[in-house]
Order: structure tokens, then sequence, then C-alpha cells
């Protein structure tokens, strides 16, 4: 409990749900530079390495050995070694030096001279590296499409949504493991209904994941987990060697790998064996190197909440996916499992991606409510798309997503669930109702969704995999259904397949089926006006939010009706007798029919004079055609007032209450905050007005204060300034109006 | 040279073939529906991964041309083979004797050299550091 309320006020934010923590580098609980990480040092005897930061090749262990082996490149080991870290680093942020260059150098580094290279970088100087470091040019991001109950049609319906809100890949796991082959099923159905060339996958045990690969129900692999210590990684029940084999034996299919590594992962599993985070990162990134994966998914994943409780970890996060993109590899950045509870922090942490840019903003953007979320939670769920949009249009940044409308959305899920319904039939698997196909149609998570029975369903999925089921299948049921377009775009990912291009490095599909990856849409970012730029028809589609309207909605229905009360008489005289001028802008009445707050122009005028006349005084109304500006209607109505007393008011409702004698931009007094006026406060303003006339003591009239209001109005109130400042005639007099109507007190 | 042959998708469309040897331009929806279609015709062909790993290998990517070699030798290789030298691989599964053994037979059944190499050095590994 605080000592005050100020502090207990702090003390109730989100941010203090989350854990922090001081280092303890005994137990690997330090995000870099552990007192117990190596040295660079690499020693090579006949081409061949025999000491490597540190460690002799009889003291080797298995991530040492498959390192020297697979991932050093002994022709640039002398040159990379022997050029002062600092050097490298400064090359990084140098737009002079080629990304190409900087490649080869990284070739020849052991993992401790990778973490002293980045030692030396800031976040900043991290981002710009990592923009240009990326393998593709064009930045893209992955969704998470999952649900508790792993239901097909929800995740159908869901995965077309994503693909048709941008998504380049689909990722899906299990609620129970059995449902994997089904749950893959689904989001490849529905994921190519949404938008065709979308590459899905499913998140399962190694083994389970390679044969949906063989059986077509995925096309990449994501989860092939790598530790960056020897226990940790026979923990996972793996060695780099049966990776590197899973690796090839999915590449034999035509099935694009990605490994996944993190910090954090070793500390969480018990055996750090002391060292930092982030050099325990750089030993798996060379273990996925060497094993010949075309990239990775790092980032922390899972685990990011510890490296994020310790000094300096979002910088650590973002440190690893710039190591990944310096060693050629693809990188899916994280952003994806729960980081924290404050939006401001998870935010901040993923302007470390979305600002450079990169392969995959985020390896799993939930694409449902978090609660669905089977991986963990989901940092960013489809609760913010549309500030994700947003900030994508805020800044001209490309960070993967584009705006959509609600009926085409709905459009897409309806015809991923009735696909899958009827993909069912033909295949005999279990039925899938009207009812659940109209449900998934509308459905926010799976709460909303029918029960289906969960026996059958997993039989099923048994069933599935134990059949001799391919592709070939799924495109000739699909297209029995009457689904021929599916049909064809299924029958395509077989094509891609037997084609190969998406096996090399960081290759996504467009929505014609054309590759893009680094060999042909190479990243080649050389500092400004170079590199992918945010234009044409594509920054076109960011920047058209549903919300941005068109500027004249703004103004919908003013000026339709002019005011047929209000008269022109000719100019206006000097009064004599006691009396209030109001003095209006020049658009009231005509040009503008109501306030920013909605108030019809003769109802605030019907206020003031019944203000005014309860006082006692009479009022002469005039236009002012010379100026827009509140004060200097007001000061002119002042000039021309037989009591010296007038009350200015703009057409959008702003209010002054003037006095001959002061000058121009003082006032008696002021409400700017029109859109909170309401006809009692006109009524009230009309009063003052004419007590100060007569001479007698006014109480200011009260105001609502609300800071809101300018942010949520200034649109409306630039475009209502605009026109009343059309209507501004320099040369013109104030004109006497008459007012139809006269006050009952 | 390079830009002109990748993606072969678009600059290779003639030559490639899938492991059973048909043309890409075969694969069509309506043969599917005659049932002219088989599984081995949406599976790649050993050539193209070679040429893939050589594609790859010239724009640098020097680990991952050499996985794609090794997916090249195991292509033509029936999925329960691959399966099962998988799980050969992973930790405290089989003897060291077996994984040679193992090396041996793809190496005279496949002519799968670079995976036989693999599979040795990971029983010469296993066997540094205690994993059979």
């Amino acid at each position: 409990m605080s000592l005050s309320r100020r502090f207990q006020e702090r003390a109730e934010r989100p941010i203090h749900r989350d854990s922090f923590v001081t280092p303890w580098p005994e137990v690997g609980l330090i995000v870099a530079d552990s007192p117990n990480d190596p040295q660079p040092s690499l020693s090579i005897a006949a081409g061949r390495i025999v000491e490597m930061d540190g460690v002799p090749r009889e003291r080797m262990d298995l991530l040492d050995l498959f390192i020297a082996e697979h991932a050093i490149d002994a022709d640039m080991a002398y040159e990379a070694m022997s050029t002062p870290s600092e050097a490298i680093a400064r090359m990084l942020v140098d737009i002079n030096v080629p990304r190409s260059r900087i490649v080869r150098l990284v070739s020849g580094c052991t993992a401790a001279k990778l973490v002293e290279i980045v030692r030396h970088l800031n976040v900043l100087e991290m981002m710009q590296a990592f923009a240009k470091m990326r393998v593709r040019r064009t930045p893209a991001t992955q969704a998470h499409v999952t649900n508790r109950s792993d239901n097909p049609v929800l995740l159908a319906a869901d995965a077309a949504e994503a693909a048709l809100r941008g998504f380049a890949e689909n990722e899906t796991t299990v609620g129970v493991a059995r449902a994997a082959p089904l749950n893959a099923l689904a989001i490849l159905v529905g994921s190519q209904v949404g938008r065709p060339g979308v590459l899905t996958q499913c998140a399962v045990e190694e083994g389970m994941g390679l044969r949906l690969g063989i059986k077509g129900l995925t096309s990449y692999a994501e989860t092939l987990s790598v530790y960056g210590t020897e226990q940790v990684f026979i923990d996972g029940d793996d060695t780099p060697w049966s990776k590197a084999f899973l690796a090839s034996a999915y590449a034999s299919r035509g099935i694009k790998v990605r490994f996944t590594s993190g910090t954090g992962s070793e500390a969480l599993m018990g055996h750090a064996d002391g060292r930092s985070m982030l050099y325990l990162e750089a030993r798996c990134l060379l273990a996925t190197r060497g094993a010949g994966s075309q990239g990775v998914q790092n980032g922390s994943i899972s685990c990011v909440a510890l490296p994020e409780s310790l000094p300096g970890g979002v910088r650590a996060i973002l440190a690893e996916n710039l190591l990944a993109a310096m060693l050629n590899l693809e990188v899916a950045a994280g952003n994806d499992a729960l980081a924290s509870h404050s939006d401001i922090r998870k935010t901040a942490k993923l302007m470390c991606q979305f600002i450079p840019g990169a392969d995959l903003i985020h390896s799993g953007f939930s694409s449902m409510p978090r609660y669905d979320n089977m991986f963990g939670g989901g940092c960013f769920d489809s609760s913010e798309y549309d500030d994700y949009l947003v900030l994508q249009r805020d800044m001209q940044i490309d960070a993967g997503l584009r705006p959509v409308r609600e009926p085409e959305v709905l459009a897409v899920r309806e015809r991923a669930a009735r696909s899958i319904q009827a993909l069912y039939l033909e295949l005999g698997l279990p039925p899938i109702s009207d009812a659940e196909v109209q449900a998934a149609v509308k459905a926010s998570d799976s709460r909303d969704m029918p029960d289906r029975d969960r026996v059958t369903d997993l039989a099923a999925a048994d069933a599935l995999l134990a059949s001799d089921f391919t592709l070939v299948d799924m495109v000739t049921a699909l297209d029995r259904a009457g689904y021929s377009d599916i049909a064809t775009a299924v029958l395509e990912l077989g094509r891609q397949r037997v084609l190969g291009d998406y096996l090399q490095p960081a290759a996504i599909f467009d929505r014609e089926w054309r590759v893009q990856s680094g060999l042909n849409d190479a990243n080649d970012y050389a500092g400004p006006g170079t590199g992918y730029r945010l234009q044409g028809e594509r920054w076109a589609e960011v920047s058209d939010l549903p919300e941005a309207l068109p500027p004249e909605r703004y103004l919908q229905g003013q000026g339709d009706r002019p005011s047929e009360r209000l008269a022109e008489l000719g100019t206006a005289a000097s009064g004599q007798a006691p009396e209030v001028v109001i003095a209006v802008g020049p658009a009231f009445g005509r040009a503008l029919t109501e306030t920013i707050g909605g108030l019809p122009h003769e109802a605030v005028l019907e206020a003031l004079i019944y203000g005014i006349a309860a006082e006692g005084l009479a009022a002469r109304i005039v236009k002012v055609y010379h100026s827009a500006d509140c004060a200097f209607i007001g000061y002119a109505g002042a000039q021309i007032s037989g009591s010296g007393v007038a009350i200015g008011l703009q057409s959008r409702g702003t209010t002054v209450i003037h006095r001959r004698d002061l000058a121009p931009l003082n006032n008696l007094e002021l409400f700017s905050m029109s859109p909170n006026l309401t006809l009692d406060s006109y009524r009230q303003i009309g009063r003052n007005a004419a007590r100060y006339a007569r001479g007698l003591p006014v109480t200011p009239v009260p105001v609502t204060v609300d800071n809101w209001v300018r942010l949520r109005l200034i649109v409306k109130t630039m475009l209502l300034h605009r026109r009343e400042c059309e209507q501004v005639d320099p040369q013109r007099l104030p004109v006497e109006l008459h007012f139809d109507w006269e006050p009952e007190v | 040279m390079k830009e002109r042959r990748y993606p072969l998708g678009r600059h290779a469309r003639d030559t490639v073939r899938a492991q059973s040897g048909r043309p890409l331009d075969a694969l069509t929806l309506e043969q599917a529906r005659a049932g002219k279609l088989s599984a081995d015709d949406l599976r790649i062909h050993p050539d193209t991964l070679r040429e893939q790993a050589r594609l790859a290998a010239e724009a640098g990517w020097s680990q991952l041309a050499a996985n794609l070699r090794r997916a090249a030798e195991l292509a033509d290789m029936p999925h329960e083979r691959v399966l099962a030298i998988y799980e050969a691989l992973r930790p405290y599964r089989v003897t060291h004797e077996r994984l040679l053994a193992m090396a041996a037979e793809v190496e005279t059944e496949f002519g799968a050299v670079e995976t036989a190499a693999l599979i040795r050095q990971a029983a010469a590994a296993y066997r540094q550091r205690g994993l059979f």
C-alpha cells in the first residue's frame, strides 16, 4: 500500500502487473554481457576449426561442434575475427557499406564475436541496421489462427479474414494435439478463400509436424526449436543434427522451413550455464544457419516476459532479431506472446520491429481475440487491428496489413465456413451444420459457436492422418463441392511445391502467386531514397481507413436550409438605447446553420435574446462580414452597441462578451469550448451581457471543461471555420438583422 | 544469369517436372478431375531441389544450399524412411553402430552422400558427448 494517493493511483496502472527483477548472472538471469560469457576467439588448423570462443575442439559440446562444422565460413574467419567489432558495428549503420559486405564478414564470426558487435549499438542504431539487414525488401507479417475448442468452422472463417487483412502467413496450433490434421486443413482452406497465396502451418511436435507437411496440410514449418545450451537442446528431444536433417526432410517435400529460438528459453528451462541470454541466442542462430534453415522465428517468442523483466530486455530482443538478419536469415521477429500488461510498453517494443520493417514483423499477430489464442495469449490481437492500421497510416509504414470493410470480411468468412462445410461432407468428415456456418460468420470467439462432438472430430482427425489422404484429394473434393476456385488455389500450392521457389530465403507469395524472396526481392536499403518505400497504390490502400471521412461529411446538413426567420435590413447604425448587440459571424444562419455542438442557430439566438430580455434589456442583432474571428466580431458589435456591450458569436458557437473600451483581443468573458455550450449556457451568457451593460455585478457563466473536445472535434472545427472564412467580405460594414421572434419573459 | 532463372515458376516453367516426371503444365484441375493426378505429381523433383540449391549458393546462402542438396537426396525416399532417420537422429534413440549403418544404407540405396556424411558426423558428435 502506497503512502499517498499520488503513488497509489500509479501503482494500480497495468505496468505494475508486469514482473521486474534484478540480474542474477549465475543462473542466466541477465540479457547480455554476463561475466561468464566467453571472449571471442577462433583458431583454425588445416581449414578446420580447432578452438572457438575459448573452447578447444576436444571440450566442445554438441552446439560448438555443429557450429564449428557448419555455421562458420573458415575462409572468412580470419578477416572477420580480426576486424574490430566496433568497426563492424559502424558498418551496420553506415549507408555506404552495402548489406552484402556485412553478410560476408558476419559469415566468419563466432557467437561471442556476434554479441560483441551488437554491444556497440544502441536501439536506434539497431533499428537502422535491421532496416538494412533484413532479407526481403518488402515487409510482411504473420497471423495466429487458433481457438480453444479447435472448432474447424471458426478456424476457417478466422483464417479467411486474416488472409483478407493482408497476413502473408497464417499459423495455427492445437488445444488437443490430436486435432492437428483438421486444424491444419481448416486454416489451409480458409486462408486460400481469404487471399490465394497465403502460406499456412500448424505448430505441433516435430514428428507430427513433418507428417502434416508430407500430407500437404501445411506449406511451411516454423517451430523447429533450437536452444543455446546442450542440455536444453537435448531436453527439447533433438540435436543440431536431427534438426538439420528435419530441415532437409521438409525441403525434400517442398515445404518451407523456419527455425525457432529466442532469449530466455535456456534460463527458463534451468540450464543457461551462467551465460547471458543474448550469447546463447547467438549460438542458436549459428546452429540455425548451420542447419541450412532459410530463416528463424526469434525475438524471445514465448519467453518474452523473462528478458523484459531485466534491464535492457527490449534492446536485447531487438539485438537478437538483428543478429539473425546479419546472419542472412529470414526473421519472423516475435511480437507474438504476451509481453506486457501495459499497452504503452508493448507498443513501444513493437516499434523496434515495426519502424525498421521485418520479413515478418510478428511471428503471430492474434487474428482472433486473445481469449482464443493458444500460443501464449497474443501480444496483439484482433481487438487492436484498427490501432495497428492507424499506426501504419500515421507513420507511412507498411507493416503488412490493409484496411478492410465489414461486408467484405463477413463475405469471406461465410465463404470459408461454407467451403469447409462442403469439404467435410465430401471427405466424409463429421458434418458441419448450417447453424455452425452462420455462427462462424459473425462470431467474435469460440464462445459464440455451437458445441461440436469433440470425440467424433478427434477420431476423424486420427483417421485422416492414418489415411492416404493427400493434397490431390483436397483439390478434387473442393472441386466436386463446387468450389473450383479454391480447388485451383490449393492445387497451386501443390504446384509451388513442385517448383520450390518458396524454399529460398524469406519467400512469400502475393495474390497472383508471384514469389517474393531474398533472391528476387532482395533488400537493397542503402539510405534515404532506397529500399522499400510505402508509396503509390499500396500507400493509397494503407491510407484508406474506413473511418477516414471525406471532409464534406463533417458539414453534412449545414447550410442546407438557411434560416427564414433572419432577414438582412441594411448597414447597422450605432445604437443609442441601453441595448446589447448580438454580433454574429458572416456565415451565421445561411452558409452555416448549426453550432459545432449541433445547436440550431435560431435556437441559440432565442436563448441569447431571452437572457438579455430577462435582465430587462433589448437585443439588437448585427452580422459582421469583415471578420470570421470571434474577438473581432464581438469587438465590432461593441463599437455600435448603445450600451457598449456586445456578444460576439461565431457560427460554430464560440462566444465572447465584449465591451467597447477593451482592446480587440481582450474580453469580459470568453467561451472557447463551444461544443460544451448548451442553450442554458447561451441564456446565461445573454443575462450576463445585459448585467454588464447595466453595470450590475456579474457571476461568470460556469463552463464545462473537457480537454478531449478539441481532440475529438478539431477537424470539424477547422472545416466550420473555413466555411465562415469563405463568407468574409473585408469591405462590407456590419449589417442589421431582423430576427422574427419575440421573447416572452 | 541467376536473375533470369529465378523464380523457376516464371523463367523455367517449361523445364520443371514433378517427382513423377510430369511437366508442370500437366498439373491442372482438369487432370485432377479426371483422376489423373497422383500425390507424386505434387512432389518436388530432386533435380529441381538441386537447381534451387545452385541458386541459393550463387546468391550467397551456402548452408541453405547444402540443406537443399541433402533434400534432393531425400526427395525420392519413402516418407516412412525419412521419418525413421529423423527419429534415429534424436537423442538416445539408437546406437552408434546403427547410425553408421543408416548412413551406409542411404548412401548405397539412394546415393545420399551428403546426408550420409551428416549422419556420420552426428554419430561422432553423439559419441563424443555420450548421447547413445
